[in-house]
């Protein structure tokens, strides 16, 4: 993340990205050429704050708040992963879906910020465990590499059929972050349906531990689908969607998955939850006391 | 009739042996928590296969060969050139093919192989002469 001193409207990050890394030659015909692509960035976002462009309700800010805190919290969770995947393969696949997931952090905290005149920094290193809103599910340890899969199954079938919605959104700036959102949520559901299958298909061994992971993360499913005041007031408003009204979608195309890989799906008990009122488990607080140091230490550092 | 400086053989197929990255797992065994994947019957400690990866940057010019990379089988091969080989915008396409299944040519063979063309002007339209001034041409 930018530090709230880099926030200039002139914020393009490092430099220009926009020339090939060859160099010279036939540039256009080089599998290694790289382009930005134009798609909404958080920069952007921002820009709109600062401006005046737009600017959240209250309501809104405190929507986009748990959903900007599950993806961040998820993306501490899965950074962890980089370098101890089971081959470097999978370092880089998941090391990817934790920057796609920061990303989401960043657009939905940003725009968030807006209405409190704070930047994704302020909301990301310097509020106090009490004081986010993500779902359990989001702070659960990693476990081996099938509990991260079934973690992952969970979260990806539950963000593309939330963000698939709020492509609707009467809020214009959530419905844009969903868009750019659910394509990539898309393919982090290919992700983990693929290994579930092969997990669940593979060895004994490896079919034991895709049980097990989904058994451990299963009693978190619940919390994501819960409505409350927030959601049924924006629900009605159209700017957000009520999330027992995913359910059934989530039901369905999980439940397919599981069939093909020849797995029940979980009976246990239900967590009881209480992510977005700021009541946590034991493990968010280790996450943020990892993911919060640096910047209390050097506040304002940049690099 | 087959033209005499077409290559009618092949070299054997190489294993390309110089991509492989350092660090392989066969070396050094599984890296700790590494799962168990593949059929019941295979050994647990098995590689992963090795691929190549040819990318297409944009609509209209072709693969160009990017890398390679392990992986269990082809659909986990595509998705991990998706994940190391795209991750900067670089594609619109992705090939993937079993490292085993390319034929190389030799690069000991370098003189008797690809030196022959050389100095043979008359293979290149620009040898000839009788065509010029004509019209649409």
């Amino acid at each position: 993340m930018t530090t709230p001193e880099t926030h200039t409207a002139e914020t393009t990050g490092h430099g220009d990205i926009s020339v090939g890394v060859a160099g010279s030659g036939d540039s256009s015909a080089s599998a290694t050429r790289i382009t930005p692509g134009n798609a909404l960035r958080p920069e952007d976002i921002a820009l709109e704050v600062r401006t005046g462009l737009v600017k959240p309700s209250e309501d809104v800010a405190e929507y986009a708040l748990r959903l900007g805190d599950d993806a961040l919290i998820l993306a501490q969770r899965l950074g962890r992963w980089i370098s101890r995947a089971p081959e470097l393969e999978e370092d880089v696949a998941l090391g990817n879906i934790a920057l796609d997931q920061l990303g989401h952090a960043r657009s939905f905290l940003t725009y968030a910020g807006g209405a409190w005149e704070k930047s994704e920094d302020d909301l990301a290193y310097f509020r106090r465990e009490h004081e986010f809103r993500s779902a359990h599910l989001f702070e659960q340890p990693n476990g081996d590499f099938a509990v991260t899969i079934a973690r992952q199954f969970v979260v990806s079938y539950y963000q593309f059929e939330l963000y698939r919605r709020l492509t609707q959104s009467t809020d214009a700036t959530l419905a844009a972050i969903a868009a750019k959102a659910v394509k990539e949520v898309d393919y982090h559901r290919d992700h983990s349906a693929q290994w579930i299958l092969r997990l669940a298909l593979g060895t004994k061994e490896s079919r034991a531990r895709m049980t097990h992971g989904l058994k451990l993360v299963w009693p978190y499913v619940g919390e994501l689908f819960v409505d409350d005041e927030l959601t049924t007031r924006l629900a009605g408003a159209g700017a957000a969607v009520e999330p027992s009204s995913l359910k059934a979608d989530f039901d369905r195309l999980t439940g397919e998955v599981l069939a093909e890989a020849e797995l029940e799906v979980p009976q246990t008990p239900v967590a009881p939850g209480g992510g977005r009122r700021g009541k946590h488990s034991e493990h968010l607080g280790y996450i943020l006391a990892e993911m919060q140091v640096l910047a209390r230490e050097h506040p304002g550092a940049s690099w | 009739m087959i033209p005499n400086d077409t290559p009618t053989s092949q070299v054997p197929s190489r294993p390309l042996d110089s991509q492989a990255r350092p660090g392989n797992p066969a070396a050094v065994g599984p890296r700790p928590g590494t799962p168990v994947v593949g059929a019941p019957q295979e050994s647990t400690t098995s590689v992963w296969p090795l691929w190549e990866v040819f990318v297409r940057s944009s609509r209209g010019l072709s693969h160009v060969h990017a890398g390679s990379l392990h992986a269990p089988d082809a659909a986990m091969a595509l998705r991990n050139a998706r994940d190391l080989y795209t991750r900067r915008n670089e594609g619109v396409s992705i090939w993937v093919v079993p490292a085993d299944a390319i034929a190389a040519s030799d690069p000991d063979a370098k003189g008797s192989f690809f030196e022959s063309p050389q100095g043979k002007d008359y293979r290149h339209a620009t040898y000839y002469t009788k065509s010029e001034g004509v019209k649409h041409l």
